[in-house]
């Protein structure tokens, strides 16, 4: 497929940055995936599941850095087998409904599609995975949902003499929930960004490392509230997104300090709260976040300051961190920190064997072990770093922790 | 297989084609140099691997990464292999980033000929990007383009754009780190227009000749050594009707950049632009593959890194700590010790007490134990036996090397040679199992040859043992010393004499680093030439390594007495002879005679100038009748009429600081009455064309750090060197040295 290839390319060569679009383009792919995906008869759901396992395996060894392509990809998996079970186990009710209601849910799907799409995903999340406390919670106030659910999936059991149907009816509700998935991984900002209110109070002092679209948003949102604080921006070293972040956040009237990241613990007594963003979140509460944010995370413990990791449920990963240093990182060209043209001036080839004497390593991210985070923010409120692996639960099932085939050997 | 274009060329008369070109490039996948030989009789360069990938890759990755949308691949040597293994690859495929149509020529003996071509295929419709297959980058070509284009519009005559980067040369060997020569390049520094090219220039003479319309025609332009030639070029389709009009153009440089730069009727320009932070590097010479690949490991090229560019059929390597590079599947015994900054490819097995350390190794290779290897670029499927030792050696594919042999710095193995039991193979050595052509005029057909055919027959088994090798070259090989040696000692393989450069030059382009005993040698050597300035005899130079000037500095100290005396009488002499010129005797003959003395007094040119200088100013004084207001007058006069002496004499800038630092001398002991009008009678200096500028700057930038009282005269000719300062004027950095010690001096007054 052409578009698997072209991705695959833009991944290993880097040309895509930054975890949101990099999760939007992986929904996106996988959905024109599946959509192009012949459905046999029988066993719809693993021929879906397998299509989607061996461009998300590839996807994944185009880049193995950049976790949101194998988050998005779980969740798709995860979509799947969601929407095979709930399809199955309604159809067993199916029979009982009258075609009354068959009619207003095809209302219902003209007038408002992503409603009952989303209506279908809450309810196959809500009755088919084993309760976990946050489901519980989550679900409380939305009881009429289940109900819905059975009505969408009444259809499905209605046409279940033609087969073709069935499979286009599956292919179709993966696709829809996939939509959700799509409107879900756009809309983090203003999930996360609603709660800014509950965290950032008057006066007080917020520093923040780097450039995270998510935190701006979340300042942009408590400013807006009339919220009157300051920010420090430690300007993020060797890229100086800081620099960046700064000029976006006095555009909207924010009153902000750039300093260099040398100087945070000489500042970090005078702040309130730290709030950053994450590159993935790990499923033991570790954070995979740009570099020099270990760095920041110990000064905020050192001084007892909160240190806040906002971050959209798409970069909550399932894997456990295992020598996050080294095998979730990325060197990047020295040419950031030193120009390729200065670094040649002081060469000395001739000498020590020929190996330069000067090394300039240049990694893009840092690991802040969970007991550092004191706050989640994701899409759905805040977590406790201990309590992530519940979360990840929720989204993830435990069948697709680990991607790749046993057999078969990819091209 | 790639697919062919014929029909899309044709279709691009419609208009729609025409509005909106497509981004072309036309790579080279052949060097035309015999650099990489012996490797390339079997292989073409392009597809040699660069830290386990091959080079050609690389080029089209980035060629991928900057938008092109049509390649030109242009195959000659070995064309059936290049185009196989762009058929088997990711690049010949249909969702490629470009489409690739390979052009093949077997006539074609250099650049020139491979663009005339492309030329005759009539295939190239706008401006296109003209690499070799062997270039490793990184950067960004949007702005460089546009400004491309921009310069196309306002002037059509733009026919080339010139990537450089800064990268200054050695200053003891004269080239680059990448191996290269150093290059002198002259620049507009507005334009940033290419006025100069010179890639042979001879630093020895530490002079370069200008063509004085260059310095006419421009108001200001950089004189700079410390660019080097990245061989990547933006070209105009123009540059395609100039090869087949000068149809004598062969090499990309040497014939076009530098034909065109001489040839004002056709007034086509080149520009040059500058990159800095990027990436950018050829594999040139075994030198330059070396440096590249470590930069490689280190990450410059990124993202075209062993981790990252990824050829997509075997197990991809990890980067771990250190810049060690693996694959998954390397099987390593516990007790192998891998250095820093290594690349091991996948299959590969290394056996117990192995080190590794600044080497990148290949796939499937077998190492045993014991065996240790150092900045080594051991290819795929080599056997490597225990005990063996390996330096700064290229071992190519299929090599065998049995238990105890070693290689010393320097050693090209070729495919498949096998080398004996304890047999050290001699540094620099190039062995290969195809004979070294006979004839060196015939290289180029050889290259051209189909080598599937080389068959390599049992006969050609040459044995490789130390005794031999030191005398045998390889053309005078036969059969007959294939012989085995005593205990069955056996390699395969011929020894190939060097057939470019030399044996004395072997070191400069060799992947091992330059021996420290050259380093010395060359130290010294310009320790000497500091010393003995410009005195052109620099024969008394040992290769014992030992610094020389030491023991020659000590030897001045004893004779300095008798040294001192020699030179005044020696300026006694040289005034009487120039006193007798004065009364009418050819000048010629004066030349001539105090040329003799010169030599019987052995005094050095600078002095020599100097006295004669003194002479002059003498003569001036008697010819004033020491009336003061006369004096000046009659100094002119007296340098007017003696200049073509004076020019004889002072040939460049050491002597003329010489006649400067007498002038001054004089004017503080002998002849006070020039104290006054030292800095006109400079001003006239120069004028006449005595002195230059730079022997002026150079003089007042050694008077900076002395004393008040010895600056008396720089401050007098303070606004004359004034001028000086306000000449936009470099040449390169010695001269940008200069010019801020000028100015410093200047501030301090």
């Amino acid at each position: 497929m052409p578009d698997v290839s072209d991705f695959i390319l833009k991944l290993q060569r880097r040309r895509i940055e930054g975890s949101h679009a990099t999760a939007r383009q992986t929904a996106e792919l996988l959905r024109s995936v599946i959509s192009q995906t012949r459905m046999p008869y029988t066993n719809q759901a693993a021929a879906l599941l397998d299509a989607v396992r061996a461009v998300g395996e590839q996807l994944i060894a185009a880049n193995p850095v950049e976790l949101a392509v194998g988050n998005i990809v779980r969740r798709v998996l995860h979509i799947i087998r969601e929407e095979d079970l709930s399809s199955s186990a309604v159809s067993f009710e199916g029979l009982m409904i009258s075609e009354k209601s068959d009619d207003e849910d095809d209302a219902d799907h003209k007038g408002g599609p992503v409603l009952s799409a989303a209506a279908v995903a809450a309810a196959a999340r809500s009755t088919l995975r084993p309760r976990s406390l946050q489901t519980l919670l989550e679900d409380g106030p939305l009881p009429a949902a289940p109900s819905k659910s059975s009505s969408a999936g009444d259809s499905e059991g209605k046409s279940k003499s033609d087969k073709s149907a069935v499979g286009k009816r599956l292919k179709h509700s993966v696709i829809e929930a996939i939509n959700l998935l799509i409107e879900e991984i756009d809309d983090c900002y203003e999930d996360i960004s609603e709660q800014a209110v509950e965290h950032i109070h008057q006066n007080e002092v917020i520093l923040t490392l780097g450039r995270s679209k998510t935190v701006k948003e979340f300042l942009y949102a408590a400013k807006q509230k009339n919220r009157s604080f300051r920010v420090f921006v430690a300007e993020g070293a060797p890229r100086y997104q800081g620099h960046v972040l700064a000029k976006e956040l006095i555009q909207k009237g924010l009153e902000t300090t750039v300093i260099t990241d040398s100087a945070i613990f000489a500042m970090i007594s005078r702040v309130n709260m730290v709030i950053v963003g994450a590159h993935a979140i790990m499923a033991n509460g570790g954070v995979i976040a740009p570099v020099g944010m270990n760095m920041l995370a110990l000064a905020a413990q050192r001084h007892a300051v909160p240190f806040v990791v906002v971050a959209g449920s798409h970069k909550l990963c399932p894997l456990y961190p295992h020598n996050p240093e080294v095998l979730l990182n990325e060197l990047k060209s020295p040419s950031d920190l030193i120009d390729f043209g200065e670094f040649s001036d002081c060469m000395d080839f001739g000498a020590h064997g020929g190996a330069p004497l000067m090394h300039v390593v240049n990694p893009t991210f840092d690991y802040v072990p969970p007991n550092l985070v004191s706050l989640f923010i994701t899409d759905t409120g805040g977590h406790n770093a201990a309590h992530m692996y519940k979360l990840i639960a929720d989204y993830y099932s435990a069948d697709d922790l680990v991607i790749k085939r046993k057999s078969t050997s990819s091209n | 297989m790639a697919q062919k274009k014929g029909g899309k060329s044709a279709a691009s008369d419609d208009p729609e084609e025409l509005a909106r070109t497509p981004l072309q490039a036309v790579l080279l996948a052949d060097t035309f140099n015999l650099k990489f030989r012996p490797i390339t009789l079997e292989r073409p360069k392009v597809l040699l691997p660069l830290v386990n990938t091959p080079m050609i890759d690389y080029t089209l990755a980035w060629l991928e990464s900057v938008g092109v949308e049509e390649v030109f691949l242009f195959c000659c040597a070995h064309a059936e292999q290049v185009k196989e293994y762009i058929g088997n690859s990711h690049w010949g495929q249909s969702h490629a980033g470009f489409s690739i149509t390979t052009i093949e020529s077997n006539f074609s003996m250099s650049a020139g000929d491979a663009l005339r071509f492309i030329e005759g295929k009539n295939v190239i419709r706008g401006d296109f990007i003209l690499i070799t297959g062997d270039t490793i980058s990184n950067m960004s070509l949007t702005e460089a383009l546009q400004a491309h284009k921009d310069r196309r519009k306002k002037d059509p005559d733009t026919v080339m754009t010139m990537f450089v980067k800064r990268s200054k040369p050695m200053p003891l060997t004269h080239q680059t780190r990448l191996g290269n020569d150093e290059i002198m390049m002259a620049i507009d520094p507005e334009t940033k227009q290419l006025l100069y090219y010179e890639d042979r220039f001879d630093c020895s003479k530490r002079a370069v000749t200008l063509d004085k319309s260059l310095l006419a025609d421009n108001a200001s332009l950089y004189l700079r050594t410390d660019l080097e030639d990245c061989c990547i070029d933006i070209c105009s389709p123009e540059v395609l009707t100039i090869f087949l009009d000068n149809f004598d153009y062969q090499h990309l440089r040497r014939h076009f950049v530098k034909g065109l730069l001489h040839d004002d009727i056709m007034g086509k320009k080149i520009y040059t632009h500058e990159i800095d932070s990027s990436y950018t590097a050829r594999v040139d010479n075994y030198r330059s593959y070396d440096t590249i690949s470590k930069d490689i490991i280190q990450r410059w090229s990124f993202p075209l890194v062993p981790d990252v560019l990824y050829a997509g059929n075997r197990a991809q390597m990890r980067l771990q700590r250190e810049g060690i590079y693996k694959a998954p599947d390397v099987t390593l015994s516990p007790s192998v010790r891998i250095g820093a900054f290594t690349a091991i490819g996948s299959g590969t097995i290394i056996g117990e007490n192995s080190s590794v350390s600044n080497s990148v190794i290949g796939e499937l290779c077998t190492i045993g134990r014991n065996v240790s290897i150092d900045g080594c670029y051991i290819w795929d499927s080599v056997t490597i036996e225990d005990g063996c030792r390996l330096s700064h050696s290229i071992v190519c594919d299929g090599v065998h090397l049995h238990t105890g042999a070693t290689l010393e710095p320097g050693v090209i193995l070729s495919f498949k040679v096998e080398v004996g039991q304890n047999i050290t193979v001699p540094a620099y050595s190039k062995v290969s199992l195809l004979p070294q052509p006979s004839k060196q005029d015939s290289d180029e057909e050889l290259e051209y040859a189909d080598t599937n055919s080389g068959i390599i027959d049992s006969p050609s088994i040459a044995s490789i043992s130390p005794a031999n090798i030191e005398h045998d070259h390889v053309s005078s090989f036969d059969t007959e010393q294939s012989v085995l040696l005593e205990g069955g000692l056996s390699g395969v393989g011929y020894i190939w004499t060097s057939c470019e450069t030399g044996n004395e030059e072997e070191w400069r382009y060799s992947v091992a680093p330059i021996p420290v005993e050259k380093l010395k040698e060359f130290y010294a050597k310009m320790f000497d030439e500091d010393e003995s300035s410009s005195d052109g005899e620099q024969t008394g130079i040992t290769h014992s390594g030992e610094l020389i000037s030491e023991s020659k500095s000590t030897d001045f100290d004893d004779s300095d007495g008798e040294y001192k005396g020699d030179v005044s009488k020696f300026e006694k002499e040289v005034e009487e002879t120039f006193e007798r010129a004065l009364g009418g005797v050819a000048e010629e003959n004066v030349q001539l005679e105090i040329n003799s003395l010169r030599m019987s007094f052995n005094v050095t040119h600078a002095e020599c100038a100097g006295a004669v200088f003194q002479s002059v100013i003498k003569s001036a004084i008697i010819a004033s009748n020491s009336s003061k207001s006369n004096l000046l007058k009659a100094t002119i006069d007296a340098i007017e009429r003696s200049k073509g002496l004076l020019s004889y004499f002072i040939t460049n800038v050491d002597e003329e600081i010489e006649v400067i630092l007498k002038f001054e001398e004089m004017c503080m002991e002998i002849t006070r009455e020039f104290a006054p009008i030292f800095s006109s009678v400079l001003h006239q200096l120069y004028d006449k064309e005595v002195i230059t500028e730079d022997a002026i700057l150079k003089w007042e930038s050694e008077k900076a750090d002395a004393d008040e009282s010895d600056k008396v005269f720089v401050k007098q000719s303070e606004a004359f060197l004034k001028v000086f300062s306000h000449l936009n004027f470099s040449t390169g950095v010695s001269v940008l040295q200069r010019l801020y010690g000028a100015m410093t001096s200047l501030k301090l007054l």
